[in-house]
């Protein structure tokens, strides 16, 4: 059903951290290697070897320039399903294959029912749709549902496969729809942003921007060096300091 | 629901599962508990050199995932992108699928298949004959090799001292850097107090070795808001991060480390207690210009140091606790003059022309920066000192009631490495932890085990005396202490191949495996019979001077007679190398095989305990292959080398695995050091146990011992610590290691350069050993930028690997080379508006060298005077698997084409090997290139192009379409 | 957006179809054109045909079109399904009305009422597509009060001018329906240019910034997540050159809209037979010249995605 639910009882996503990513595409592959097997199976790679090798993947990883007054810094940018709370990819879908589920707020494609339109990805601002051209169906983020309720997991391992493989720390998972929950907390604590809020899409899954270097670290506070005064210079200073 | 005691690197709470994990009631009829795997091996990763703990899920016989063990403490459970793409590895097209034995001319990729049994008879009959007569004729390196501790052994059993890993083009001005200065080094052998810093400074660093451990480091400094600075030419990957970037013009480190020495000294910020107790800071030199025994300590009869105790006034045993050393000043002792160490430190770093002015422009830093740079680190190691309640005890048996850190801490890698300075950079930044008082505290770089060692290390390099059916009298790779040490012979010849150890590349702890090919073919200094290389690529990307390297492997004589006779090769892949072999040995995946990471060369430990780990077969290999080293060890056995045979001469081993449970270096102590004795009680030495892989196996792959917290820090020094370290054998003696300011070792060769010695260098090399062999660490430019015209040549130019690719084969890769398949050269916008070039031009990159041709693509965050690509990502036409038409054969461009092997002719005429003239490092950073359009008719592809390989036999062309996983998901839902 | 030739013609043929099909329905129906055997087959051949051809070639753009059944089921949410339905329901009053005037030269009562409801099920029909692309947020020059309009002026130009051309044709030219088109052909032209101008000056809030979540500054695209094309640039990364763009603009105003009106201007003057020569190469050349409008429609058409990839 395409229509979307008027409530979701949690809202599941990521918070991302661009202050942590160094872009290190483990994110990346951690996922492609598990949904290539998991719930969306499989991620069809055209031409793997080849001049033109496309594939598919739910999670990709960019990377800007971004310039202020400030000064310039690099970012490096996962990018992926954002779960939305009023995503037109769904509403669009004109065979119900594409669904928010009511429980996590999850957004899922149901395969069978999918007659590969691409509308969906047209609807979604944010590039989180891939078409998988060999199976003729649209395949998305799943948020790994096939792990994060799999009985067949060791239980500390019910999370997204990007938040387990990420080595810096740059991923979390929760719901964002509990304003108590550790993700909603982060989010608050280090202002979590939307992305394109102006959609109206409302976007679950969060960006902590890069904080400001300033804000940085103890050593901000260093006064200036100034040399030493002591007789002799610095080796008199180190003859005082031994024979104090 | 309850949770357990969170585990692993990824454990905060907005990382956990949810509260409550079971699916809600959606009725979707989503299966929100497929089945994952049948079974789930834990074993080692070898995506990389890192050596992460990952769980393999074998789904249907097949790998269906893998994932990081969270109890590894490599990796505390995280993976990265090259580890979860492991199953690509495995399942790539470009495997070998038999033994090859060439029939085409070398180059050409024409093979036929041959059985095993004649693979080991055409390589026994040829060794044989070379180890009957001549053994150095026999030329043994290995690349990301992980065994060195049997490959090296191997050849000294064999008796060549032709025998080095691919550190010599990597890694050793690092080692040798940290080995002769601290007793440890950075690599992946030591690490930053991640836990405990407040101030992390970087240089030169992208993914590499350790790349897990930095990233779990990076994540918790960033959760913590401690600062990073990173000190790098591109402002890419970890340096994306930093809180403060230095975009420093490359093969500048030494002169900016200097001028933060220079400014920390002049404010009296230095640690003076820490320099007495843990340094040769005290200990006085002789001052005897002309003197034999100029520069060296002066010691007494027994042959300790002395320092001058300013209250007695009288010269005592430096290493006396009871001394109040000077540390300034200038005395006489037996009528000769002597000064302490630390006073050769400030006369020469307080020299202005190490002031931030004086740097400043060469360094392309501000001189401001650098000041601000120095007052912060000050700040942090003299004001945020902190201190663990932790009582330990000093090797001298002072009780120490807590643990005092000076949380500064800092790392250096290829940055600092890959420069023909990069020796004494690497010296000049352990200068200033030590001057800081910042090695092995809490909050600063601390040692993972086996290090510290005695500075440097003890084993010299065997190899003075190769004789027929001979093994060497002990290991190939070593440590020397003065000229004496040096493997050359009475004319000043180098001894190995590869002029290791000789007075080109004096402290060439890793041998030098980037000039084998060079000099093989010349015959310089003599020619081989046969080179035999292991998981390396140097027909292409391993090798500086790709083009010329290729023509010499294939140059033959008037005869017709390859110049370099014979060629045996082992890989798992089609790579650019296996069609110069003639005898081609498949490997296979890690999945595969045994192997063990061993405290006897790379083990997995941290800083707070040993641990080393092993591989074990997880999936049957589907094709005619067979681990190397099993190979290895056969072939032993079959040329009867000792130790890999028993008296009545047959094999001693039967494969890898039997060795890694049996073999013994010395009594008690073999590749293993977990679960040892009879009944796996010991640790470290004990008797053989036969049970000890299956005990690896019950533990995830790896055997880790935690050190008691007296243990972790001040290891240098610490009595309990040292004495553990003694019960392992990590090192001979539970001594203090005292760090190295000043290194005597290297004056011993400035002495014989000065016409002291037995062992003195030939007339035309004196100049060079008394520039480059200083005691104390200095900064010259490096030698390309030295040499070319700079008005020619106005750019660096440099490379890395992207962290999906580092240490990795990743161009095969299915998933990894989607990433990047095409390399761009970055170009700063300024010196691309300067130059008239837009984005996407396509352009020629030229060097003293060569050009090569490439697509710029424009970025600010590079030193303007600096332009890098993504190293690796050029391919040959028809290797690696790869169709004709791939990004990588016809966009993608090899920087190597264009980067020298050799520096350009002294003023005798001579060329040396590209390289740090100290450690024989090879210098891959020092290039300097022009770039400039290239003509419309130019754009759109690479050059220089080569001639496309032939394929293997049997080897099917790529397929169109992979679809890898829709089978787990058929099974699964077949059986629903 | 990726001009896919599947879209672009079944946007135009159905546009042009129901078009015609509304006319006839409405004319038809009530008597103002009348009956005539071969007009009628002629004429409801070619708006049906065209719809039919439509929406066959739209199928071509589906990954699973044996499944494409489905798309009638979520009228509830979604445009597309809204246009299946529409297009579906209006071939039931379409082939009664077409059956009666034709076959059985029938006009008035309850064959007017299926000719008006053929002729309301086209107008929904139309409007629908046209909503398809205007509630497309990620598509600022799609997103706009001026797309639905468009939709309706370009299949009612289309129509009447095919309608003209048809009548012209049959030697039974009414001089309303040629004013007609020529009018509706110049608001179509207005709209456009309208259009154009709307898009190329509008200020879409939506950037490199919002899109990444950095603010303020510049944000610029250093490195693609994989440095090969995959599918969101294939299908929303398309990239015309301005002045491609340019040129194309100017083909579809000469060839949908001034041509057309020349030519439906001189049938005014012309005797009988070249005037209905004129008035069918009218309609011929306007419908290539809005084949290469709506080529243009989705040329020009930019997706928020691209903002990812720096273009």
């Amino acid at each position: 059903m395409t229509c979307l639910p008027a409530h979701t009882d949690k809202r599941l996503g990521l918070v991302i951290d661009l202050d942590t990513c160094v872009g290190c595409q483990a994110c990346v592959t951690a996922c492609k290697e598990w949904n290539t097997g998991g719930h969306m199976a499989p991620l069809t790679d055209i031409d793997p070897y080849g001049g033109n090798v496309d594939g598919v993947w739910f999670n990709r990883v960019h990377s800007y320039e971004h310039t202020t007054e400030m000064g310039g810094r690099t970012v490096n940018f996962p990018r992926s399903c954002l779960h939305c709370e009023t995503p037109a990819c769904v509403t669009v879908c004109p065979t119900g294959a594409s669904y928010k589920r009511a429980s996590d707020g999850i957004v899922l494609i149901d395969e069978d029912k999918c007659i590969g339109c691409k509308l969906c990805s047209w609807a979604c601002p944010y590039g989180a749709r891939e078409f998988d051209t060999d199976v003729g169906v649209m395949k998305k983020c799943t948020l790994c549902v096939d792990r994060i309720y799999n009985d067949n997991l060791a239980e500390e391992d019910r999370v997204p496969a990007c938040v387990a493989a990420c080595p810096t720390s740059a991923r979390h998972f929760g719901d964002l729809g509990d304003p108590s929950s550790a993700v909603s907390q982060l989010v608050a604590e280090r202002g979590g942003v939307d992305l394109m809020p102006e959609m109206g899409y409302h976007p679950t899954n969060k960006y902590l921007p890069p904080r400001a270097h300033t804000q940085r670290a103890a050593s901000v506070a260093a006064p200036a060096l100034e040399p030493v005064r002591a007789e002799g210079g610095f080796l008199g200073w180190v003859d005082r300091m031994l024979s104090n | 629901m309850s949770h357990g005691a969170p585990r692993g690197a990824n454990c905060a709470p907005s990382q956990r599962p949810l509260a409550d994990t079971r699916a809600p009631d959606e009725g979707d009829g989503v299966d929100t508990s497929p089945s994952v795997s049948d079974r789930i091996a834990k074993t080692t990763c070898y995506m990389c050199a890192c050596r992460c703990g990952i769980d393999v899920h074998i789904k249907d016989g097949k790998v269906r995932y893998i994932n990081g063990n969270k109890d590894h403490p490599v990796n505390r459970g995280v993976i990265c992108g090259k580890g979860s793409s492991g199953i690509m590895q495995h399942y790539s097209p470009a495997r070998l699928k038999k033994p090859l034995l060439r029939t085409g001319p070398r180059g050409s990729g024409e093979f036929r298949e041959i059985e095993w049994e004649e693979a080991f008879s055409i390589a026994t009959e040829r060794l044989s004959a070379i180890r009957r007569t001549d053994p150095k004729k026999l030329a043994f390196f290995t690349g990301r090799d992980q065994s060195q501790s049997l490959t090296g052994w191997w050849a000294s059993q064999f008796g060549t001292p032709n025998f080095a890993a691919h550190g010599g083009f990597c890694s050793v001005n690092m080692a040798a850097g940290g080995l002769y200065t601290i007793g440890g080094s950075f690599w992946e052998f030591g690490e930053p107090d991640w836990d405990n810093t407040k101030y992390f400074m970087l240089f030169g660093v992208a993914e590499d070795h350790d790349s897990n451990p930095i990233k779990i480091g990076l994540g918790k400094l960033k959760a913590r808001g401690a600062k990073v600075v990173s000190i790098n030419p591109c402002r890419t990957g970890y340096n994306a991060i930093a809180d403060d970037w230095i975009g420093i013009r490359p093969g500048t480190d030494g002169l900016f480390v200097f001028a933060l020495i220079h400014e920390l000294m002049k404010a009296g910020r230095v640690d003076l207690d820490y320099l007495l107790r843990y340094t040769n800071a005290h200990t006085l030199v002789i001052q005897e210009p002309g003197a034999a025994d100029d520069g060296l300590f002066v010691r007494d009869d027994k042959g300790n140091p002395l320092a001058w105790d300013r209250v007695a006034k009288t010269p005592i045993n430096a290493a006396d606790p009871n001394a109040k050393p000077a540390l300034t000043g200038s005395f006489t002792i037996d009528g000769r003059r002597c000064v302490p160490v630390f006073q050769l430190v400030a006369d020469r770093y307080l020299d202005e022309s190490y002031s931030p002015d004086a740097v400043a422009e060469r360094c392309g830093i501000p001189a401001d920066t650098i000041r601000r740079i120095t007052a912060e680190l000050a700040h942090v190691a003299f004001e945020q000192t902190i201190e663990l309640p932790v009582a330990w005890t000093d090797w001298a048996g002072r009780r120490h009631e807590t643990i005092k850190g000076r949380p500064v801490s800092m790392h250096a890698m290829r940055g600092i490495s890959a420069h023909s300075n990069g020796f004494h950079s690497c010296r000049a930044i352990h200068l200033l932890q030590v001057l800081l008082g910042t090695v092995d505290v809490p909050g600063g770089f601390r040692f993972k085990p086996p290090y510290p060692r005695p500075t440097p290390p003890g084993p010299k390099p065997a190899g003075k005396n190769v004789q027929p059916m001979t093994p060497l009298e002990g290991m190939p790779l070593g440590f020397v202490c003065g000229p004496d040490d040096l493997l050359v012979d009475e004319a000043g010849t180098p001894i190995r191949i590869d002029k290791a150890y000789s007075w080109d590349a004096p402290l060439a702890a890793h041998g030098l495996m980037h000039t084998v090919i060079r000099n093989a073919w010349a015959g310089d200094p003599y020619r081989i019979d046969t080179l035999m290389m292991y998981m390396s690529n140097m027909a292409w990307n391993s090798s500086m001077n790709t083009v010329e390297t290729i023509a010499m492997l294939t140059d033959a004589d008037e005869a017709g007679n390859y110049k370099i006779p014979f060629i045996i090769y082992s890989d798992a892949y089609y790579s650019e190398t296996v069609p110069f072999a003639d005898l081609v040995l498949p490997d296979t995946t890690y999945l595969e095989r045994h192997d063990c990471i061993s405290l006897l060369d790379r083990p997995i430990s941290h800083a707070d305990g040993p641990g080393d780990a092993i591989r074990h077969p997880v999936v049957e290999p589907d094709r005619d292959v067979r681990p190397f080293q099993s190979v290895l060890i056969e072939l032993g056995a079959r040329l009867g080398l000792p130790g890999f045979v028993d008296d009545d001469g047959s094999a001693k081993y039967r494969g890898y695995a039997d060795y890694i449970v049996n073999h013994e270096r010395t009594p008690g102590i073999g590749p293993l050091a977990g679960w040892r004795g009879k009944d796996g009680t010991a640790i470290g030495s004990g008797a053989v146990n036969p049970d000890q892989l299956q005990r690896y196996i019950d533990n995830g792959g790896f055997w880790h011992h935690d050190f008691s917290a007296d243990q972790r820090y001040y290891k240098m020094a610490n009595r309990s610590y040292l004495g553990f370290a003694e019960q392992m054998g990590f090192i001979p003696k539970a001594e203090p290691i005292v760090f190295q300011l000043y290194s005597e070792p290297m004056q011993r060769f400035r002495l014989a350069a000065r016409g002291h010695g037995r062992v003195q260098p030939p007339e035309a090399e004196r100049s060079r050993i008394e520039t480059y062999m200083d005691p104390l660490p200095f900064w010259y430019a490096p030698f390309e930028e030295a040499a070319v015209d700079l008005q020619k040549y106005p750019l660096h130019a440099l490379t890395q690997r992207p962290m999906h690719m580092y240490h990795s084969w990743g161009s095969q890769n299915a998933w990894l080379r989607q990433i990047t398949s095409q390399n761009r050269l970055f170009v700063h916008h300024q010196t691309a508006a300067g130059l008239g070039l837009a984005d996407d031009d396509w352009v020629w990159i030229e060097s003293i060298n060569g050009r090569v041709k490439g697509q710029i693509k424009l970025v600010d965050g590079v030193n303007a005077d600096t332009v890098w690509t993504w190293n690796a990502i050029g391919k040959r036409r028809g290797s690696w698997g790869l169709k004709d038409d791939a990004a990588e054969s016809n966009r993608g461009f090899l920087l190597n084409h264009i980067i020298g092997d050799q520096t350009s002719a002294d003023a005798n005429g001579k060329r040396y090997s590209n390289s740090d003239p100290v450690t024989g490092q090879a210098a891959w950073f020092d290039l300097r290139v022009r770039i400039a359009k290239c003509m419309a008719q130019e754009a759109g592809f690479t050059e220089p192009q080569f001639e496309r390989f032939h394929q293997p036999p049997r080897f099917e062309p790529a397929p169109d379409k992979l679809s890898f996983g829709v089978e787990f998901r058929r099974n699964r839902e077949a059986t629903e | 957006m990726h001009p896919a030739f599947s879209v672009v013609f079944f946007t135009t043929a159905t546009g042009a179809g129901y078009g015609l099909l509304a006319l006839l329905g409405v004319l038809g129906g009530l008597g103002f054109i009348p009956p005539d055997f071969w007009l009628g087959l002629i004429g409801m051949g070619l708006a049906l045909g065209l719809i039919a051809a439509g929406l066959l070639s739209s199928t071509g753009h589906l990954g699973r079109p044996e499944r494409a059944w489905r798309a009638f089921s979520q009228w509830r949410s979604s445009w597309l399904s809204r246009e299946g339905v529409a297009s579906v329901l209006t071939f039931i009053p379409a082939g009664l009305f077409g059956i009666s005037w034709v076959f059985f030269a029938r006009t008035g009562s309850w064959v007017a009422i299926a000719g008006l409801l053929a002729a309301i099920g086209a107008v929904v029909t139309v409007c629908t597509t046209g909503m398809i692309y205007a509630s497309l947020k990620p598509i600022a020059q799609w997103h706009s009060r001026y797309t639905l309009p468009g939709y309706l002026i370009f299949s009612a130009m289309t129509g009447s001018t095919l309608l003209n051309a048809l009548l012209q044709g049959f030697g039974v030219g009414m001089r309303t329906v040629l004013v007609a088109s020529l009018l509706v052909t110049l608001l179509g032209w207005g709209w456009k240019l309208a259009t154009w101008r709307y898009n190329d000056r509008q200020e879409i809030p939506t950037n490199a910034n919002t899109a990444t979540g950095l603010a303020g500054g510049t944000v610029r695209s250093l490195e693609w997540p994989h440095t090969e094309e995959n599918y969101l640039l294939k299908e929303m990364g398309f990239r015309i050159a301005r002045k491609h763009g340019a040129k194309l603009r100017l083909i579809t105003q000469v060839s949908a809209f001034a041509l057309p009106v020349l030519l439906l201007a001189a049938a005014f003057v012309l005797p009988k037979p070249f005037a209905a020569v004129v008035c069918v190469l009218a309609a011929t050349v306007q419908f290539a010249g809005m084949l290469v409008e709506r080529w243009l429609f989705f040329a020009e058409a930019k997706h928020t995605v691209t903002l990812y990839y720096g273009r």
